[in-house]
């Protein structure tokens, strides 16, 4: 199983090994990283599990939805080019060795 | 040591158990559900799960190991059949159990047609839990004849999904429009639309008189006159919220079990919280069936077992996904005097803007997420823009 390295607002990190086929918002809440609010369990209706992924995935992550950028433009703490809404993100082989870094307000 | 029991594993009690853990607390959490599955999410019931395009694993709030790790008793498939607040215990049948703070995250159950119209003929369904959609699974296939009964979020969702299964269907609403309980005539004329351009046959302003079958639910009689071959029948008519044990208990119960602002029952130690919990709202007595007011009332009620004495403020919030269309609500529309509808970036999204008089209660957003966060924004802090510039100004 890839690993994913959780970075928080506050610089702690978590690094953990992530099932493939599930979100990363998901594995977020399963190995209970703070930060990572998602009210509506991953229907990319609240913009509540907001994270910045590392640049250099971007590619391996894939394009952003319409609705999921409209989103990400009023998200509580700011749009950077390599946000997402980590509920729209699926784990796969090819994102071993990511940083994820949560924002300090979703 | 101190022990916490839950009654009713859902969105709240879940939500409860954990934000317990989280805050600390190193006492015993006990969450009791009468469902044989682990805290699951019930929105995708209606939509994706009924497709069969989500695996049951993903419904499941939290992994396999989650409750034990932290040393939460999960009971599954356990029917709680008394409190004894004199006591500070609760009977699961024979057994008994000691609490220390007891929460009621009991829920809501949809409410069933009577019999003597047909209602406990074969085929004939509700839809709010997993054990519900592997009972109705079967039924779905290319052909097969469905009525929805009920032009309410449920059964509109039920509608889209089976639609898109293949499945004929016929949604009947008893009121002269759908979403007549819930929404503007603006959202209801967008969604009737939405459903008659992919073939849903709306039919509104009629009743169900009987349904009529042998063994099995065959055909349904309308109050128009007019009689549908049926295979299924699928009731999304609205839930009552599960508060027999709370009554029984001699627990305040108005619209739910009552709770104060920091969700606290009319018993001391028993609280409750999520869609069987009503709160004082505008004067009175609110419940909110949502995800996101499930988890946060469970999460302010955490806290305040553990010593917090926070009232809880809901910022309401609903989304509904049908075909291709999502709606996101925010706010409470109830007493509103006007719509303002904006329209959207994109061909088919735009929004309508609920107002009492200059103050801005609630907005439906159709397919425009931008419209949908400003609005969240300015309702959650209380700000209310000029109709005018909803209309076709710039808000963000």
């Amino acid at each position: 199983m890839p690993t994913i390295t959780f970075i928080t607002a506050g610089g702690k990190e978590h690094a953990v090994t992530a099932e493939i086929g599930r979100s990363v918002m998901e594995i977020a809440l399963e190995k209970s990283i703070p930060g990572v609010v998602a009210e509506c369990n991953g229907s990319a209706a609240c913009a509540t599990c907001h994270c910045y992924f590392d640049p250099a995935y971007s590619e391996a992550i894939g394009p952003i939805g319409e609705h999921e950028s409209d989103m990400l433009d009023f998200t509580a703490s700011p749009r950077r080019p390599e946000s997402r809404l980590s509920c729209q993100v699926r784990v796969t082989d090819t994102l071993d060795g990511m940083t994820v870094c949560i924002p300090a307000m979703q | 040591m101190r022990h916490v029991a839950i009654i009713g594993a859902g969105q709240a009690g879940s939500a409860l158990a954990a934000k317990l853990k989280e805050l600390g607390f190193d006492g015993r959490v006990t969450l009791i559900g009468d469902e044989p599955h682990p805290p699951y999410q019930r929105p995708p019931l209606s939509k994706a799960y009924l497709l069969g395009k989500l695996a049951a694993d993903r419904l499941a709030l939290r992994g396999p190991s989650f409750y034990a790790e932290r040393g939460i008793d999960l009971r599954l498939a356990t029917k709680v059949t008394r409190i004894i607040p004199a006591e500070k215990r609760i009977e699961l049948g024979s057994e008994s159990l000691a609490y220390d703070d007891l929460v009621l995250a009991t829920g809501a159950a949809p409410i069933r047609l009577p019999a003597d119209i047909g209602g406990a003929l074969a085929n004939i369904f509700a839809l709010r839990t997993i054990g519900d959609v592997e009972e109705i699974t079967p039924h779905i296939a290319p052909g097969k004849r469905a009525l929805i009964v009920g032009g309410g979020y449920i059964g509109l969702e039920v509608a889209a999904a089976l639609n898109q299964a293949g499945v004929d269907v016929t949604l009947v609403e008893l009121q002269d429009r759908i979403l007549g309980r819930v929404a503007a005539a603006e959202t209801s004329a967008y969604f009737r639309s939405l459903h008659a351009d992919r073939g849903v046959r709306l039919v509104e302003g009629v009743g169900l008189v009987t349904l009529e079958g042998e063994d099995r639910v065959r055909r349904a009689r309308l109050s128009e006159g007019s009689c549908v071959d049926v295979d299924l029948v699928i009731v999304g008519i609205g839930v009552r919220p599960s508060v027999a044990l709370a009554e029984a208990a001699g627990l305040a119960v108005e619209n739910g079990v009552c709770v104060d602002a920091q969700g606290r029952t009319s018993v001391a130690g028993i609280w409750a919280a999520g869609d069987c919990a009503s709160f004082l709202w505008d004067g009175r007595r609110l419940r909110i069936e949502s995800v996101p007011h499930a988890s946060d009332q469970a999460e302010a009620v955490a806290a305040n077992i553990l010593g917090a004495k926070r009232d809880y403020h809901p910022r309401p919030w609903f989304w509904s996904d049908q075909f291709d269309v999502k709606l996101q609500i925010a706010g409470l529309n109830a007493g509103y005097d006007r719509i303002v509808e904006r329209k959207g970036a994109k061909p088919g999204s735009c929004s309508y803007w609920y107002f009492a008089g200059e103050k801005l209660l609630a907005v439906d957003a159709i397919n425009d997420a931008r419209a949908y966060m400003i609005a969240k924004r300015l309702i959650d802090t209380g700000r209310s823009p000029s109709p005018l510039d909803v209309a076709d100004g710039d808000l963000a």
